[in-house]
């Protein structure tokens, strides 16, 4: 049911629509947009904006065990209005829904929740700072110093992340285009958090360090309507510069790219379309369908000819609206170890 | 004279009328004499062994038993005639399966009401039944059921015993000694005996042999 | 060759259309009463099913309050942040032009598993069901649902006079704001989940499919139902089984011939299967036609039962579920089957034999019944075994099944006793004859007669629990419908207005205040009443303390009825909690017969200290003409006359409502005597067939055929009549656990059991008629037999 009712709610529009992926593709009546040339207001941009069509507070996590064994974590909340504005108790529009996974060598664990905005049980606040579904959470004074926690039916993590640089903004200032059209979000992360903290695993408790990358990006129709779905890519290289990239694929089989590189000081710099490229080199069968696992990423500009591979092909999101999500280990030009996110792959 | 038929006729229904079974049979029997009645399958002999027991009608013709007429008699009449004046010895279900062999032996007698204990246990006697008493007519070989049923027509002591085939079931030594008890005890009492068989065998058994041809006696 | 063997075997049928008839129409018969049965069934678990699709019960634990009935939205809250995987619900009525409607608020976001209509294959816009709001709900209740401002979808999945819309909007409906009824509890919880007793001290877990299921509390109604459906199939298969018997006995000489003329043994028994499964698919659909409209007949009846039993919503409909009529057509082919496998296997394995049918029962007498006698008793030692155990419903209704099918076993040999001792005391020859004829006629009657046993005892059974339910309801009423007439009045101000008119006129006014709750996490109502010498002297109690009113009166107990007593595991001197802190010691238990739910009463003072929101909706009024009082109010207070309902009227109604209930049992009861007399008519009818051979030689010693025939009569009378009196004692046994057990643990009183002999009289006449309708035509064709037929037994052709 909760799958069902969660396609309803997220593709119904799109049903009506028939185009996108989980409905970013579509009309935004009533929403406001983004405009380029942003100025963002902290901490209260770390907050929701229910104006917005959608919007998330995304997580993921490189960590390493005791014994060096690679770990991967993910924590999202995303918030999904069905009509702009905020209501009274039951009566906001506002749908929380959130994702929390933890993907070893070998295993992938997956749990999603849902909550209605207005009542209490989910939401984000600025200052200080606490995102919350349910019992899971990511608090702290400031977004610099937050606690992370979520679980399942068989997973927990306890994670403190602590950031060790600035926030950076992707595209224009955190005006992100993601379309040939116009179509864009607003974009920023902070890809420097330090984390320490615990798994707790059917195996057993692991202590684990490692760092990890917040995004934070809210829009009302990010993707164009001929967008099927995209590739993304958070990289963090053994050098200590980062780079974010993505590859939104368009129905007629042509791309559309866009790349942010992060030096270990923070100071980025945006790459438009073409500019950044992302070729698939290997397939794997995850949950019945094709996944490419391994990718040849290159960044010509910064001399970027990177191979990355999937710690774990199996890192499918079995959620209402499934997706692949996983950490990776980068080699070639460079090396180091990342994120990647591919939606769309019917 | 305890039997007196005369023009008796009887027909059955056939598929194209009326079939004459019984076209004009006279015929007479007394106490004490013995008559054997032959002729070929469905010659009527049986038929006539019926209405001459009140088990069956006429359709004209006359049927004096001592002196009354067989054939004006309704279903009681004719009920009371078989209860009373004759024993039928058929050639098969004499019996009444539920039973034994001694309740079956004074059953007739009972109903007719006269009922001699001593009389019973001497036809048991004479007809070898002693270990059988209380064996049910299933339990008894054929030639025993056939012994049965002559002790229960004897036991009921009737003027007119009418036999069917008596002994048509059984194997021939065991018919010759049914037959020579049957005769044996049945001149003893002085009762008249009719019988139907096709055994000229049997047939030679009795004081009189008469044949049933095309629905005349012959 | 299979063409020829066909047309053998179908001759048959044609030159025995009354055979053909009765095949088709026992079968029928049986089919039908069994799949009518079935259909009430699955139309009243449909509507179950879509209640606890709708509600989460049955299928889901559930948080509930520990009392009251409503738990603040606060809680659900804290128990998510807990990580407590729940779902809210609201439930309320809803006042409507149309009456009233039970309205279940959910939140679709959080409901675990399939939740019918929400998210069906309708294109609702979500916006609208989480914010505007839709209210689901079935067509019925849909048209009375449309003065709403909300959009109102039809839905048949919903249950009866429900309807299903967005936990908010369940809330601006029933006005009840961050306010909720229970929770559901998702099967999968996360890891290290805080104890419930931390996050929210004030709920209590309960288990799905637990007392409060509509479903479990009617199990044994239905249990009933299908018994009764089940003893009519019975009833039927002894019919077809005499049928088949027959039918085979007189084929043999037709196997006989075709085999000798070379058709294989193998091939016969093949193509006589498919005839019979062919015959009975047939006799199947005509019995599931039939089963159709006795269910659709039955239904609004058993209906209306299962409300006022057990308050459960069963829609008055008939729809044509495969599940009953592909039973009805498997059973009836079964049932066919297991009635002509025992034929078939005979004709399998005889050779060619001499016909005559074997004195079954002097010659199986040894083995088999000693087998059947031990089966009979081990069956009666099992049954009382589980009476004295005084285990579960079902181990109960595993009681009767033995005591039933046990006494049934037992009846030929007690018959057979009876009739060995009148052999052996019989004068007359006649009558000698008679009894051992009986005798032996008795192992052919027997399937019949014990079903008549069965037929009787069950009817004996259920009228003596019916009537004694009468009478003690009669009694209740009486004792709780003291007050000379109840009125209703509009609110708070309009009650304490009329309350003070009626008492300044010398009335004596009882308020009654009432809240739905749970107790001890049951499903319960909390009533707060004035006691005084009117209750004290009116009310009768199961069992009580001392002073039991007085201690009620000061605020120092409660007394509750005896279901919620029972259920709760209660009874005197235990504590029970009521909700706002309140404890109270029991000091009495009362019946309460007819109310599904548990009941508490306490104080007035006491009630409006934990509800002081609460105010009185009904008054009893004592010491007043109910047309003055009626009058005045009209004057004073402008109450419509309905306001004001005297004690008569009410007694009428709730006896009208207990009559009802119990029409569908009295139909069944009917129905099944009136097959058991079908099944004796035509093992009589059988048993002629093969009666000619031993009745033959009687007629021949001079008994007339009119004779044979009364004694014919007289032996289905005799036999009937020692069958009803066996089965007095047996159905007296079946109301003493139908009263004493199942009522106990089907509905939670314990009944006391009243004799009727008058009925038993009569229905012991009913039994003898039935057998002698259904001896009569036998008897009148064996007086009309040709003797010719008679001689043909003796002449040589057999």
């Amino acid at each position: 049911m909760n799958a069902r009712l969660i396609a309803f709610l997220l593709l119904c529009p799109v049903a009506a629509l028939g185009q996108g992926f989980a409905g970013l593709g579509t009309d935004a009546a009533g929403f406001a947009m983004p405009a380029p040339d942003p100025v963002f207001d902290f901490p209260a941009d770390h907050g929701p904006h229910p104006n917005y069509r959608i919007e998330w507070w995304y997580v993921t996590a490189n960590l390493t065990g005791p014994d060096g064994t690679d770990y991967g974590v993910q924590w999202t909340l995303f918030r999904s209005a069905l009509a702009p504005g905020e209501g009274e108790g039951w009566r906001s529009p506002q749908v929380w829904f959130a994702h929390a996974a933890v993907t070893t060598p070998d295993a992938h664990h997956v749990a999603e929740r849902i909550a209605r905005g207005g009542i209490g049980q989910a939401g984000v606040t600025a200052q200080p700072f606490d995102a919350w579904i349910d019992d899971w959470q990511m608090v702290g004074k400031t977004l610099d110093n937050v606690r992370l926690t979520a679980g399942g039916t068989e997973f927990r993590y306890d994670l403190g992340l602590e950031a060790q640089g600035p926030l950076v903004f992707h595209g224009d200032g955190g005006f992100s285009v993601k379309s040939a059209e116009g179509q864009a979000s607003y974009y920023y992360s902070q890809p420097f958090y330090r984390v320490e903290g615990s798994l707790d695993l059917p195996d057993g408790i692991v202590p684990v360090t490692g760092e990890a990358w917040l995004d934070r990006e809210y829009s009302s129709q990010p993707l164009s309507s001929t967008q099927s779905g995209w590739d993304w890519f958070s990289l963090s290289f053994d050098t200590g510069a980062k780079l974010m990239g993505f590859r939104l694929r368009q129905t007629d089989g042509s791309a559309y790219t866009s790349a942010t590189w992060i030096g270990a000081d923070g100071a980025t710099q945006p790459y438009g379309d073409g500019a950044l490229t992302a070729e698939p080199m290997r397939n794997a069968e995850v949950a019945g369908r094709e996944v490419p696992v391994t990718w040849r990423v290159t960044l010509p500009d910064r001399n970027i000819d990177v191979t990355v591979e999937a710690l774990n092909p199996d890192a499918w999101m079995a959620v209402s609206i499934p997706y692949w999500e996983g950490p990776v280990r980068v080699s070639g030009s460079h090396a180091g170890r990342g994120y990647l996110e591919m939606t769309g792959y019917e | 004279m305890l039997l007196q038929v005369s023009g008796v006729t009887k027909s059955f229904a056939g598929a194209e009328g009326p079939v004459p079974v019984l076209s004009g049979v006279d015929l007479s029997l007394d106490l004490g004499q013995t008559l054997s009645l032959q002729g070929e399958s469905g010659s009527g002999k049986s038929t006539l062994l019926h209405i001459v027991g009140g088990l069956d009608t006429v359709d004209g013709g006359q049927v004096l038993f001592d002196g009354r007429d067989v054939a004006a008699l309704d279903e009681a009449g004719r009920a009371a005639l078989r209860r009373s004046d004759v024993a039928v010895i058929f050639q098969q279900f004499n019996l009444i399966p539920s039973l034994d062999v001694f309740d079956n032996i004074r059953f007739q007698a009972r109903l007719a009401g006269r009922e001699d204990a001593a009389q019973v246990a001497r036809l048991i006697e004479a007809l070898g039944l002693v270990d059988h008493r209380h064996k049910y007519p299933e339990q008894l070989s054929g030639g025993q059921q056939q012994r049965v049923a002559i002790a229960r027509a004897l036991a009921a002591r009737p003027r007119l015993i009418l036999a069917d085939e008596p002994t048509g079931n059984l194997d021939e030594a065991t018919a010759e000694e049914v037959l020579d008890q049957m005769l044996a005890l049945v001149g003893e009492t002085g009762a008249a005996l009719m019988v139907v068989t096709h055994s000229p065998t049997v047939a030679a058994r009795m004081d009189r042999q008469l044949h049933l041809r095309a629905g005349r006696l012959a | 060759m299979t063409r020829a063997v066909l047309q053998a075997l179908a001759a048959h049928w044609r030159r025995n259309p009354l055979q053909f008839f009765t095949f088709l129409a026992g079968l029928a018969l049986a089919t039908a009463l069994w799949s009518g049965v079935q259909a009430i069934n699955a139309e009243a678990r449909a509507s179950y099913d879509a209640a606890a699709a709708t509600l989460g019960e049955g299928r889901f634990d559930q948080l509930v309050p520990r009392a009251g009935d409503s738990l603040p939205q606060e809680t659900y809250v804290s128990l998510r942040r807990a990580g407590w995987q729940v779902s809210p619900v609201i439930e309320g009525v809803l006042r409507t032009d149309g009456g009233r409607i039970r309205v279940v608020g959910l939140d679709p976001l959080t409901t675990p598993g399939a939740l019918s209509p929400v998210g069906g294959t309708r294109d609702i816009d979500l916006d609208s069901f989480l914010t505007v709001g839709v209210l689901f709900a079935n067509a019925t209740t849909a048209e009375r649902l449309a003065g709403l401002p909300q959009e109102i979808v039809t839905d048949p999945s919903v249950a009866p006079d429900t309807a299903l819309t967005d936990v908010g909007v369940a809330q601006r409906l029933l006005d009840r704001p961050e306010s909720l009824s229970r929770l559901i509890v998702a099967p999968e919880q996360p890891l290290g989940l805080p104890p419930l007793d931390e996050v929210a001290p004030g709920l209590t877990r309960v288990a799905a499919q637990s007392g409060s299921d509509v479903g479990q509390l009617t199990g044994s109604f239905h249990l009933n139902l299908t018994a009764f459906g089940l003893l009519s199939f019975a009833v039927g298969i002894f019919i077809v089984h005499g049928t088949i018997g027959l039918v085979f006995e007189q084929r043999r000489g037709m196997v006989r011939t075709l085999r000798t003329l070379g058709v294989p043994l193998r091939r016969l028994i093949v193509l006589m299967l498919v005839e019979l499964l062919v015959l009975s698919l047939l006799a199947g659909g005509i019995g599931v036609v039939l089963g159709y409209f006795v269910a659709a007949l039955l239904l609004p009846d058993v209906a209306a039962t299962l409300e006022g039993l057990y308050g459960a919503q069963v829609s008055g409909g008939l729809q044509l579920r495969p599940v009953w009529w592909l039973s009805g057509l498997a059973i009836a082919v079964l049932g066919a089957g297991m009635a002509g496998a025992g034929a078939l296997w005979r004709i399998a394995r005889l050779p060619i034999l001499a016909s005559a049918r074997p004195r079954a029962w002097a010659m199986a007498a040894g083995r088999g019944r000693w087998l059947q006698g031990g089966a009979a008793m081990l069956l009666l030692a099992v049954a009382a075994g589980i009476a004295l155990a005084d285990a579960g419903l079902i181990a109960t209704f595993a009681l009767l099944g033995c005591l039933l099918i046990g006494a049934a076993l037992a009846l030929p040999l007690i018959l057979g006793a009876v009739l060995a001792l009148g052999q052996s005391r019989a004068k007359g020859v006649i009558g000698g004859w008679f009894w051992a004829d009986t005798r032996q006629q008795l192992p052919g009657l027997s399937l019949a007669l014990m079903a008549l046993l069965l037929a009787m005892a069950a009817n004996v059974g259920v009228s003596t629990m019916v009537s004694s339910f009468r009478l003690t309801f009669i009694d209740f009423l009486d004792q709780r419908l003291f007050a000379d007439s109840y009125v209703r009045g509009n609110d708070r101000e309009q009650m304490a207005g009329i309350e003070a008119f009626l008492q300044a006129r010398g009335a004596t006014v009882l308020p009654l205040l009432r809240v739905d709750s749970r107790l001890d996490g049951i499903p319960a109502e909390l009533m707060g009443a004035r006691i005084g010498p009117a209750y004290e002297d009116n009310w009768a109690f199961v069992d009580a303390g001392p002073d039991a009113w007085e201690r009620v009166a000061a605020g120092q107990a409660v007394i509750v009825n005896e279901q919620l007593a029972r259920r709760a595991g209660l009874w005197l001197g235990d504590m029970l909690e009521l909700g706002g802190g309140l404890r109270l010691p029991l000091a009495g238990v009362y019946g309460d017969y007819g109310n599904p739910l548990g009941q508490a009463v306490i104080s007035e003072a006491r009630f409006s200290e934990i509800f002081p929101d609460e105010a009185p909706r009904q008054f009893g009024v004592l010491g007043m003409e109910p047309d003055d009082l009626r009058r005045a109010l009209s004057e004073a207070f402008d109450l419509p006359p309905d306001s004001v309902v005297d004690q008569s009227t009410v007694k009428a109604f709730s006896l009208g409502v207990f009559e009802r209930t119990f029409t569908v049992t009295a139909a069944l009861n009917v129905l099944t005597l009136a097959a058991a007399g079908f099944a004796i008519l035509m093992s009589l009818l059988t048993l002629s067939a093969i009666r000619l051979p031993q009745l033959a030689p009687v007629w021949a010693m001079g008994l007339t055929r009119g004779t044979l025939a009364r004694v014919e009569l007289v032996r289905a009378l005799v036999l009937a009549a020692l069958t009803a009196i066996l089965a007095l004692p047996l159905g007296l046994a079946l109301a003493w656990v139908l009263l004493a057990m199942v009522n106990v643990q089907a509905f939670g009183w314990r009944l006391p059991m009243y004799l009727f002999p008058l009925d038993y009289a009569r229905l012991g006449l009913l039994t003898l008629m039935a057998a002698a309708l259904a001896a009569v035509w036998p008897a009148l064709r064996m007086a009309r037999t040709p003797v010719s037929h008679l001689l043909r037994v003796f002449a040589n052709e057999r």
